[in-house]
């Protein structure tokens, strides 16, 4: 294998795994603060269509990246008012809300088929990256480093700051946070808000940097492997880190083996792969249940009303 | 009223002609009592008799109607729990607020009205832990920890904030009696240092044992005053209560009908992670006799509870035999076809769906016997009559057969869940804690039940941790002790001091079990 081989899957692979981990992430907030959002793969299309057509529109990929963010939020808040406030069942609206985005990103991007716009350009100028290996390093754009360090400033909030703890106290027993004082609702509308944002980023990357084209339901997918990644990860930031690049190469593994047109195995098969994955770690994790319980948030998915 | 005694020193707390009423019902009505600093006040009084709406009030949870608060001797007013806390008042409420998969300090550093670093409260808290010799470790997480250890967290919250009147809500509810003289040593320390506690309860020996001074609220009223260390308990109850305590009356010679319930060498393994193993527990229950198993929690009474249910099986079909016949294979349902009722200690969610309607809860257990559901099909009339029937003869506080479970307090949906049971004529009755966190009037219904079942020849097994409770209703006792049972000896023969012997594991040369 040459390096320049090497550094081409390198890249492949960040590319992949990037919004997997940025929707990821946000979705893990979320569930931190006990809201199960289903929704992730139709926030990521409203941001990517939202991203892509003001990045057209504009010209701009940074106005672009500004508006995919709104409209993950947006679309995050729909789901909010009715999984929050009037208590609909977060399963069923969180899905609803994956089909609305699959809809409205359809809607709105039928006017952009076949466009392209200018890709979102790497952070570093470009004489860093003119060596193969440099260019793993320095040759990405805003969204992959930002990722990383999302990665750690989650962790770290999550861990070490108060607002971190009590955003886990209110998932962990929303009904004491409440006893206590603390505004559970609220909480949880800023951390599904968080969770917009990011899967709305996640959406972007694939409108704006990895494939500057619009195509009808761009993110094939992989707001579920988001979704199943926050689980395989165990509400652990790092290990969510670790996960979406498996997850990531699992996949990049697939396009290599497509594009050599391997036809020993079938490469769906690997498109099969994080999914096992999921369901042989939560295998495991009860399986192994030395403390006695699953790590999942002990008010994933129940609703709460403060009366 | 306390007149106090040293007029010089102001009261910590008076209370002047409170009263409070909700739609319908008036909470508490001219009520005044004052605590003096450092003094250890009991507040006495049936479940519904307003203690914790006025502990509400003086908290600032709910505000008065009517009345004065006066603190150190100056009129206040308490708008919220922060105000209380502003001004030293702790309180310790019934139900905690906290997080099981947390860490001790975590949930410490939750509790707090402000921002305190991390290492300033480790500080801090373990400073607490040391001058109250407070066993606990503030990196352990909670789901591993005991309520009494659970407890101590919401104490040492409150002790942070220096107070100066502590308010308990019904603290020993929960508790182990090790756990209780544990907090009571804490309590004494903390009301020395000059703190004054308010101390809600209606168990008397606890108060007899801690208090200085008691009031009893009966109906949202005052009805008296005393030193509870000079009255008696009865009078007190009485007072409590309104009426005449029933005596228990127990029937005729017991012990001497035949063997309903046989256990023979039953071994069961824990479950991981907190269990305890049931090592070769034999025992047996005879027509008309009420059999005691004494312990202290998590000494295998659950899993002796679950074997006998049958929601484990024993591993051998003759290790359990009811009227003669070999059970231990048998499930749940088929035993309580046979007559083997079981009450667990957990009422919601164990002993009753939540979520039920108290009908629908009967149907759950009383179908095996009883035709409710008949073929497969409900039968509504049936289990409304069943239901309904229950709910009179055992004196259930509810709106009807169609409340939920879990809108009953704990009192009335014990008396529900016993009437079910005892409704079913068992052979055999096998009751967990049964009258944990029940007061006092509806504790003394359920145990006359449980005598008169007895009397009707049925074998009854109570399981519990209140010593008063079994030495008055058992006839014969035995101890459980890490997954063991100790050879059953007649009541009548033992002494308190060498039942506790036996419940902290030295047991009696001619106890060999098996």
């Amino acid at each position: 294998m040459t390096s320049a081989m090497l550094v081409s899957i390198l890249m492949t692979l960040i590319a992949a795994s990037t919004p997997l981990l940025l929707a990821s992430l946000g979705e893990l907030v979320a569930e931190k603060s006990g809201v199960l959002n289903l929704g992730v793969e139709g926030m990521m299309l409203c941001g990517a269509v939202a991203g892509f057509a003001v990045a057209f529109s504009t010209g701009s990929t940074g106005i672009g990246l500004i508006a995919a963010i709104i409209a993950g939020v947006a679309a995050s808040m729909i789901f909010a008012v009715l999984a929050l406030s009037l208590m609909a069942n977060q399963v069923a609206t969180g899905l609803a809300l994956t089909i609305f985005g699959i809809g409205a990103s359809s809607l709105i991007g039928a006017g952009f088929v076949g466009r392209t716009i200018t890709r979102l350009q790497p952070v570093f100028p470009a004489m860093l990256s003119e060596h193969p290996l440099l260019r793993v390093i320095f040759g990405h754009d805003i969204l992959v480093y930002l990722s990383f360090a999302l990665v750690a400033a989650v962790g770290w909030f999550l861990r070490r700051t108060r607002p971190g703890l009590i955003l886990r106290a209110v998932g962990e027993n929303d009904a004491s946070a409440h006893a206590i004082g603390y505004p559970v609702i609220a909480i949880r509308y800023a951390a599904v808000a968080f969770g917009g944002a990011l899967a709305g980023l996640g959406g972007a990357y694939f409108s704006l940097a990895l494939t500057p084209m619009w195509a009808d339901r761009l993110t094939a997918g992989r707001g579920w492997i988001a979704l199943a990644l926050v689980v395989f990860s165990a509400w652990k930031p790092g290990r969510l880190l670790l996960g979406a690049y498996l997850f990531g190469a699992v996949m990049t593994l697939e396009l290599q083996l497509k594009a050599a047109g391997v036809t020993w195995f079938a490469p769906e098969v690997l498109a099969m792969a994080p999914y096992l994955a999921t369901i042989a770690v939560l295998t495991m994790m009860s399986l192994g249940r030395k403390t006695g319980r699953l790590d999942a948030p002990a008010c994933l998915g129940k609703p709460f009303s403060a009366s | 009223m306390n007149q106090p005694r040293e007029q010089e020193v102001p009261p910590r707390l008076a209370l002047a002609h409170i009263s409070k009423s909700f739609p319908g019902v008036k909470a508490n009505e001219d009520v005044s009592l004052s605590v003096r600093p450092g003094e250890i006040h009991a507040l006495l009084g049936e479940n519904g008799a307003g203690k914790s709406t006025l502990v509400k009030i003086i908290y600032g949870v709910q505000q008065a109607d009517e009345g004065t608060i006066s603190w150190n001797g100056s009129p206040v007013s308490i708008p919220s729990p922060k105000a209380a806390r502003k001004l030293g008042i702790g309180m310790v409420f019934q139900h905690f607020s906290l997080f099981d998969a947390m860490t001790v300090i975590e949930n410490i550093a939750l509790g707090l009205d402000e921002a305190v670093d991390r290492e300033e409260l480790k500080q801090r808290v373990a400073t607490i832990l040391q001058s109250y010799s407070l066993p606990l470790d503030p990196e352990r997480e909670v789901h591993t920890l005991s309520v009494g250890e659970r407890q101590r967290i919401e104490i040492v919250r409150c002790l942070l904030q220096k107070p100066k009147l502590l308010i308990m809500d019904e603290p020993t509810s929960v508790l182990t009696p090790q756990e209780v003289e544990r907090l009571f040593a804490t309590l004494r320390q903390i009301a020395a240092e000059g703190c004054s506690i308010l101390y809600i309860s209606h168990k008397l020996h606890e108060i007899k044992a801690l208090c200085d001074s008691a009031t009893i609220l009966r109906g949202g009223r005052v009805v008296a005053s005393c030193d509870p260390k000079v009255e008696t308990t009865r009078r007190m109850a009485e007072l409590m209560i309104g009426a005449e305590l029933r005596k228990i009356e127990h029937g005729k010679a017991a012990g001497s009908g035949a063997v309903r319930l046989e256990v023979k060498g039953l071994s069961l393994p824990g479950e991981p992670p907190f269990g305890t193993d049931l090592e070769s527990v034999s025992f047996e229950a005879r027509a008309g006799e009420i059999l005691g198993i004494a312990g202290v929690a998590g000494n295998g009474q659950a899993e002796l509870l679950t074997a006998l249910s049958g929601e484990q099986l024993a591993g051998d079909a003759l290790a359990i035999k009811l009227d003669g016949e070999a059970i231990g294979l048998e499930g749940a349902g088929a035993r309580r076809a046979l007559g083997l009722a079981c009450v667990p200690e957990e009422r919601n969610g164990h002993a009753a769906v939540p979520d039920f309607s108290l009908a629908d809860n009967g149907v759950l257990t009383a179908r095996h016997r009883l035709p409710l559901a008949p073929h497969g099909f409900i039968s509504r009339g049936n289990v409304k009559r069943f239901a309904d029937n229950v709910i009179k003869l055992f004196d259930v506080r509810t709106t009807g057969n169609a409340a939920l479970a879990s809108s009953l307090s704990g009192g009335n949906l014990q008396k529900f869940i016993m009437g079910r049971e005892i409704g079913q004529q068992p052979a055999v009755l096998v009751v967990s804690q049964p009258t944990w966190g029940v007061d006092a009037g509806a504790a003394a219904a359920i145990r006359q039940e449980l005598v008169d079942l007895a009397a009707k020849g049925s074998a009854v097994v109570v399981i519990s941790q209140d010593l008063d409770e079994l030495l008055e209703l058992a006839d014969r006792l035995c101890v459980i002790n890490e997954g063991r049972l100790s050879a059953p000896r007649p009541v009548a023969s033992l002494g308190i001091d060498e039942i506790g012997l036996m419940m902290g594991g030295v047991h009696g040369a001619e106890t060999a079990h098996a």
